[in-house]
């Protein structure tokens, strides 16, 4: 298989059929086009919308050039250019998701930055509401709750102290 | 609200600072001097320095950001403190220096000029630039203009400066959406869209107080070709908001805030955390 594949070079020069290359110049403008309409949607942000039309972009490259495609597979050592298309499309998702997990990573953390933060506030806003009712002294009439506290910062506090 | 006189507005110049230690009480001490008028805000975006030290001890109020959002959500917070303190005008005013303090009344005549500018832009490009701007920003400069031009039908010379004021309405827009990174070109697109008018005056800036841009060179890519995406998506958006409230409301009428947005106007001493 190895010999016969660089016993006919001009085989490998068609590196794809050109069927294939239709359907990949396909995949690649509807991928374009979902990209586009995710961030006209603001469902996805430019940062992210300019990587997947980076990814789309070569991918069109390499399905119109196949020369490219072939040259890239030979400098691989690489007998059959699919498979270098294969091997170089399983690289960049595994790029992007290493990426991902680092954003992820990160937005994790900011996350618990944030709780820390309201549940600081929390605590701070509360002491100074029963500061200010001994402070403003008797506290006849002010009630359990004081007034301008709503219903729900008790309940807000909850996640940030249940997962220290 | 609706007053001609310069002296009844509310007005707040709001200072985004990421690390901007030596810089930013100075920038302070800038807007005292020469528009004393306004309150300022100082946004700490999260720094690492003494930015929040220096700022606060100039005794004025600070913004402060647990972490770095970028000076787009630095923005943001500015102008949903001036939406929930009920100003009135809001100007931005880089914490690096660059911005000098003693335009900010020349943005404020145009924009009260009556009825005329919804925003003004303090432009580098329509008289002397005040310092020598780098060819690359010129050039990138050139290129948002030419487009930005072509969209809003109206010269724009300067499409990426951040010293800019606007007025009441350009405050609600921007507490409700303001555009993440490199925000200035988006920002006018924006205006565009909601039918808010621009204008443009001519300013000189300093070169950057420590010539720590944040657009070196191999960003400048990334920071072109976000941009020309939001732009050309931009155009296929009918409002670049995702809100269901028509954009061009009779002038003056209240605004019900936004979902997700902190209430507006009336209620005036509140902090902006809350949402």
């Amino acid at each position: 298989m190895i010999a016969f594949g660089s016993l006919l070079p001009l085989a490998a020069e068609s590196a794809l059929g050109s069927r294939v290359q239709i359907v990949a110049v396909l995949v690649t403008a509807l991928m374009l086009l979902v990209v586009l309409e995710l961030v006209r949607r603001r469902r996805l942000v430019e940062r992210y919308a300019l990587l997947w039309m980076t990814v789309a972009a070569v991918l069109l490259v390499l399905a119109i050039w196949t020369d490219l495609l072939s040259w890239a597979s030979d400098l691989m050592g690489i007998d059959v250019p699919s498979n270098a298309l294969f091997l170089a499309a399983f690289g960049v998702a595994f790029l992007l998701l290493l990426h991902f997990s680092v954003a992820t990573s990160r937005l994790g953390e900011e996350t618990k930055i944030l709780a820390q933060e309201v549940a600081r506030l929390d605590e701070e806003l509360r002491q100074m509401r029963a500061g200010s009712r001994n402070g403003s002294g008797q506290g006849a009439e002010v009630p359990e709750r004081a007034p301008g506290e709503d219903p729900g910062s008790s309940a807000r506090s909850r996640p940030s102290t249940t997962d220290q | 609200m609706k007053s001609d006189s310069a002296d009844d507005l509310r007005k707040l110049a709001i200072i985004p600072a990421y690390n901007e230690e030596g810089m930013v009480a100075q920038v302070i001490r800038g807007v005292r001097k020469h528009a004393p008028d306004f309150d300022v805000v100082v946004v700490d975006d999260g720094s690492t320095d003494t930015t929040f030290a220096e700022a606060s001890g100039e005794g004025v109020t600070v913004i402060r950001h647990p972490f770095n959002l970028g000076i787009g959500g630095a923005m943001q917070s500015g102008f949903k403190y001036a939406l929930a303190h009920g100003y009135d005008v809001a100007a931005q005013v880089d914490g690096d220096g660059q911005h000098k303090t003693n335009y900010l009344h020349d943005l404020l005549s145009e924009l009260n000029t009556k009825g005329k500018a919804d925003m003004v832009c303090g432009s580098r490009f329509r008289g002397d630039p005040g310092y020598k701007v780098p060819v690359g920003r010129r050039i990138g400069n050139l290129i948002f203009s030419v487009i930005l031009s072509v969209i809003v039908r109206r010269r724009i010379t300067d499409p990426t400066s951040g010293f800019r004021m606007t007025n009441r309405r350009g405050i609600e827009l921007f507490a409700r959406d303001y555009p993440h990174d490199y925000p200035e070109v988006e920002a006018i697109l924006m205006l565009h869209a909601h039918r808010l008018r621009l204008h443009e005056v001519p300013v000189r800036m300093n070169a950057r107080g420590f010539g720590r841009s944040s657009i070196d060179y191999p960003r400048s890519a990334y920071y072109m070709a976000k941009v020309l995406l939001a732009l050309f998506v931009g155009l296929f958006r009918r409002r670049p908001v995702p809100s269901d409230r028509p954009p061009d409301r009779p002038e003056g009428e209240p605004v019900a805030p936004a979902a997700g947005a902190p209430s507006a106007g009336e209620r005036a001493p509140e902090p902006t955390v809350g949402r």
